[in-house]
């Protein structure tokens, strides 16, 4: 593709668009899926006909929306007119009152703006909005114009010091520097280079990763394409769990089609630039998220941690200099570009820039996919955005970050959420989980519940994390069965700290973390369990213990 | 193997406040045994790639909150290396002490009994008891080769046998299954070990295993043992090589 | 000065510790000026006494009598040692557990496959637990002297010292297992 052609392609793109008066966006995402939005869509379709709207409405199919708990979700433009709970009947209804006869179904609307009121849409920008297999739908919002840009008016290390200056962190988890993490890889020596886009989301209750892959999935491959450039790669690739069928369905179509058009391959905008990706499909480890697992799961190895150094920016995929980054992160390279890295810095928190994808779930009224700016508090997410706990019942404790994240109290809800307030109170940014507990949730089972998670993702490598964390849940388990005794909790201290320390990757040094935190904040509730045999959310003592009894 | 000629960039750092000189490159661990500073570890095998999983061989480096794996970490110049801490005892103690109640180490009823670095470990450290609840796993016996006998109950997941017997042999009879807790050491595609077919039956990985999970059928470990051999091997291809 | 009052007991194991005990020899004899044996099998006792100062124990928990009298031996005495691998860690006596902890695939094995006269499990004696256990699963344990069996000489440096009022460190003197 020539330059000049994405920009009259976009143009056309965006003419076309505009002369439809109404747009309806289906969300066909993961979430409204099994609720019947594919039914919902061909229902719009048909009554668009009926009606004989055809040449005034036009009906996209789209990702997420983000408002899970309103399954399926249709959201018609202009005016961002969110509908709840559709139905083929209703869609109809929907078609006749809002796009006949111009009187939007206040009825069927989703009316809680206080959902989206603190949500800041970086990420997520192009989510709901456009058809993410049609990659003249993200070329028609702006889409590949960074790219662009950076082919033909940036030297790499000019992309690589507008990333520095944006202060973006990685996404995954650990948070470090973007920008610094692509200088080591352009500094390296080696060819070729990598280029890897970490979509290996496998925590429970986190779908953050996933929505957007099925949302936007060339806002990724966008992100990539700039790495590589920026890093002097030629390959890329996408790892993504093979548990999410449609995200692999979508980046395969977006692969594919950016190929055609020439956005990937060879000598992109007619430059001296190639690049392609390809994807490699993760089979259910947990632990193969973990940057050296990816590694060998893509040269085709069982996926186990390995020590660093060397670092992959030094020696990565065979050996070669590679750059791996979590798909959020590259997500935000294009808009950086386009909107210059102080416009990016100035969004968030000081140290802390842009914004953050959370998976909101647990006991909290509107549960989904957000995206909220670096250090607002737990406070607003949870009970401005995420609506507060359901009616009747008590705040207990918030996880953040996945299954290793950390409980915390109602006391440390004023918490900003970055990256360094976040491991200093014991929880970690990790995938962006949000996990949300009430009063009927026990912490002494939670953890258990959690550590056996973690139990049973271990790749078995190291010791502490393979045989510690297994005695760590029997001793948990022991504890909801009324075994132990308080000198067991050092006990638990004492390993945790073992744990902790002296594992070899990222899962056994994070999953104490639901223990330790929930010993630090909710130490009475294990107090109870082990002296009265008392549960104070009725979860534990189900069935009766007892040492060496038959 | 022209870098073979190349002059190694040599450094200086200190471990346990002993200055020493080492190549770049190589690992803290094998600077400390050449400067006879013992660091214990258990599934580093010299002569065969490291692998990191034991977590025995911890040190601290000054200035870093963390601990480091020194079979694994390369060393740097001004490193200051402490092999020998409070806290380094603290989770040696731990990590034998998991291995012991991992599966059923009955040392008495063993081939290994006296010849055996898990046990060693133990002793060594202190590990006079264990804190947490044992395991009693009851895998059957693998009996069915002519010479070797496979025990899964006395495994403890080192994978020495696995690196030399792909890394030394060439063959790369045995892998890992499973994960997690459930990791067992397998021949082949999970076959008995007297139907492997690409086993060489030459005894490499009963040789090294530092436990007797692996052993020659009617001799004592000891007897069969030769941790030496993956090093030795290694020696005599470079010299070749260099030859 | 009182003598410190001993007991010794002789739970599941072999009997091998105590026959190391008594391995001690001629230092028995100068052990017996400092002791007063109030409790053992190799003395005619039938219950464990109260106000015992130094209690050693041989052998896993294998059976109901042995949890009781193992609970009733840590009200009644002040330091409770663990003689011998069986009681630190359960060791051959608890190499049962492995048979997916089921009493009867073991009482079948011992009285019926494995007798040839009377193929039938005794039933009026304690009964056995599910779960071999370590003394320390199920009470607190003061003091470790592994071994299987721990060496005479090592169990008369450990008793030596702790009637001297010293807690001697054990790093290297012993052998695991």
């Amino acid at each position: 593709m020539k330059p000049d052609e994405l920009r009259s392609l976009a143009q056309k793109e965006a003419e076309a668009r505009k002369s439809y008066r109404y747009r309806i966006n289906v969300c066909c995402s993961s979430g409204c899926m099994p609720f019947g939005a594919l039914k919902v869509l061909s229902a719009f379709k048909d009554a668009v006909k009926e009606f004989g709207v055809e040449g005034e409405c036009y009906v996209a199919r789209t990702g997420c929306i983000g408002t899970c708990s309103i399954a399926p979700a249709v959201l018609i433009e202009p005016g961002d007119y969110l509908y709840q709970n559709v139905t083929p009947d209703r869609a109809k209804e929907i078609v006749k009152e809002h796009i006949v006869n111009g009187r939007p179904v206040k009825s069927m609307l989703y009316g809680n703006e206080a959902y989206f009121k603190k949500q800041l849409r970086i990420v997520l920008r192009n989510a709901g909005k456009i058809d993410p297999l049609r990659i003249e739908d993200y070329i028609a919002v702006g889409g590949y114009y960074a790219l662009l840009k950076a082919l033909t008016r940036m030297t790499p290390e000019g992309v690589i010091e507008e990333v520095a200056l944006s202060g973006l962190k990685g996404r995954g988890g650990a948070g470090f520097l973007t920008g610094l993490k692509w200088r080591y890889v352009a500094r390296a020596t080696g060819s070729p280079k990598y280029v890897i886009a970490n979509l290996d989301e496998g925590d429970p209750g986190v779908f953050a990763n996933r929505t957007l892959a099925e949302a936007d999935p060339h806002a990724i491959i966008e992100g990539m394409a700039i790495a590589a450039y920026a890093v002097g790669a030629s390959k890329g690739y996408i790892y993504v769990r093979s548990e999410y069928p449609l995200a692999v369905e979508t980046l395969k179509k977006a692969i594919e089609a950016a190929r055609s058009m020439g956005l990937l391959g060879e000598k992109i905008f007619e430059t001296a630039f190639s690049f392609d990706i390809e994807l490699r499909l993760g089979a259910g480890a947990f632990v193969a998220g973990e940057e050296t697992a990816i590694l060998a799961s893509i040269e085709g190895r069982r996926a186990m941690p390995r020590p660093r150094p060397p670092y992959p920016a030094q020696s990565g995929l065979w050996g070669k200099p590679t750059l791996i980054n979590n798909v959020e992160t590259l997500a935000n390279i294009p808009v950086i570009l386009l909107k210059g890295s102080e416009w990016f810095a100035s969004i968030g928190a000081k140290n802390c820039t842009g914004t953050k994808c959370f998976s909101l779930t647990g006991k909290v009224n509107n549960p989904g996919l957000i995206e909220v700016p670096m250090g607002i508090t737990l406070r607003e997410v949870v009970f401005e955005i995420g609506g507060g706990v359901p009616p009747g019942r008590r705040f207990k404790a918030v996880q953040v970050g996945g299954p290793s994240g950390g409980f915390l109290p109602e006391q440390l809800l004023d918490l900003p959420i970055d990256y360094e307030s976040l491991t200093k109170a014991g929880a970690i940014m990790g995938s962006g989980g949000i996990v949300v507990l009430d009063d009927t949730s026990c912490m002494v089972d939670t953890a258990k519940f959690f550590t056996e998670f973690c139990v049973d993702e271990s790749c078995g490598k190291c010791v502490p994390c393979r045989v510690g964390l297994y005695k760590l849940y029997k001793i948990l388990d022991g504890f909801t069965r009324g075994e132990g005794s308080l000198e067991d909790l050092q006990k638990v201290e004492e390993l945790c700290e073992f744990i902790k320390e002296a594992s070899l990757c990222g899962l056994g040094q994070t999953a104490p973390n639901p223990t330790l935190t929930t010993l630090r904040y909710f130490r009475d509730e294990y107090v109870a369990h082990i002296l009265e045999k008392k549960c104070s959310a009725g979860k534990c003592f189900k069935n009766g213990g007892g040492v060496g009894g038959e | 193997m022209a870098e073979v000629w190349e002059a190694s960039k040599m450094i200086e750092l200190t471990i346990d406040g002993k200055k020493v000189t080492a190549k770049e490159g190589d690992t803290i661990l094998k600077v400390a045994r050449e400067n006879n500073i013992y660091i214990p570890a258990l599934c580093y095998l010299e002569g065969v790639s490291s692998f990191g999983g034991c977590r025995v061989c911890l040190v601290e480096i000054k200035g870093s909150p963390r601990v480091f794996a020194s079979c694994v970490t390369p060393v740097a110049e001004g490193m200051e290396i402490i092999t020998n801490s409070e806290r380094l005892k603290r989770y040696r103690k731990w990590a034998v002490e998991l291995l012991l109640s991992e599966r059923p180490h009955v040392c008495s009823v063993c081939v290994a009994n006296g010849s055996c670095e898990l046990q060693q470990l133990a002793t060594d450290l202190g590990v006079d008891h264990l804190r947490v609840e044992r395991e009693w796993t009851n895998y059957e016996l693998d009996l069915t080769h002519e010479r070797f006998a496979y025990d899964p109950n006395r495994c403890i997941l080192c994978t020495r046998c696995i690196r030399i017997c792909d890394e030394i042999e060439g063959v790369h009879t045995i892998d890992l299954m499973l994960r997690g807790k459930n990791s067992k050491v397998i021949f082949d595609l999970n076959d008995k070990w007297g139907f492997a077919e690409s086993c060489t039956s030459c005894g490499k990985c009963s040789a090294v295993c530092p436990v007797g999970a692996l052993y020659v059928k009617g001799k004592p470990h000891s007897e069969s043992k030769r941790k030496e051999l993956a090093s030795f091997v290694t020696s005599r291809r470079s010299e070749k090589t260099i030859g | 000065m009182a003598k410190v009052r001993l007991a010794t007991v002789w739970l599941s194991g072999c009997s091998g510790c105590h026959m190391s005990f008594l391995d001690q020899d001629e230092k028995l004899l100068e052990l017996a000026g400092k002791i007063e044996l109030v409790y053992s099998p190799i003395a005619d006792i039938k219950d464990f006494p109260e106000n015992v100062d130094i209690t050693l124990v041989e052998g896993a928990v294998g059976n109901e009598e042995q949890l009781e009298l193992l609970k009733k031996i840590r009200k009644n005495t002040k330091m409770l040692i663990a003689l011998g691998d069986c009681a630190v860690n359960g060791n051959v006596t608890a190499l049962r557990n492995s048979l997916n902890n089921s009493v009867e695939e073991v009482l079948e094995r011992a009285y019926v496959e494995n007798a040839t006269i009377k193929q039938n499990a005794p039933t009026n004696v304690p009964r056995l637990l599910k779960r071999v256990l370590a003394l320390n699963e199920v009470v607190k344990v003061d003091f470790y002297i592994p071994g299987c069996p721990p060496p005479a000489n090592l169990i008369n440096y450990v008793l030596n010292e702790l009637l001297e009022g010293r807690v001697p460190p054990l790093e290297g003197r012993f052998k695991y297992g």
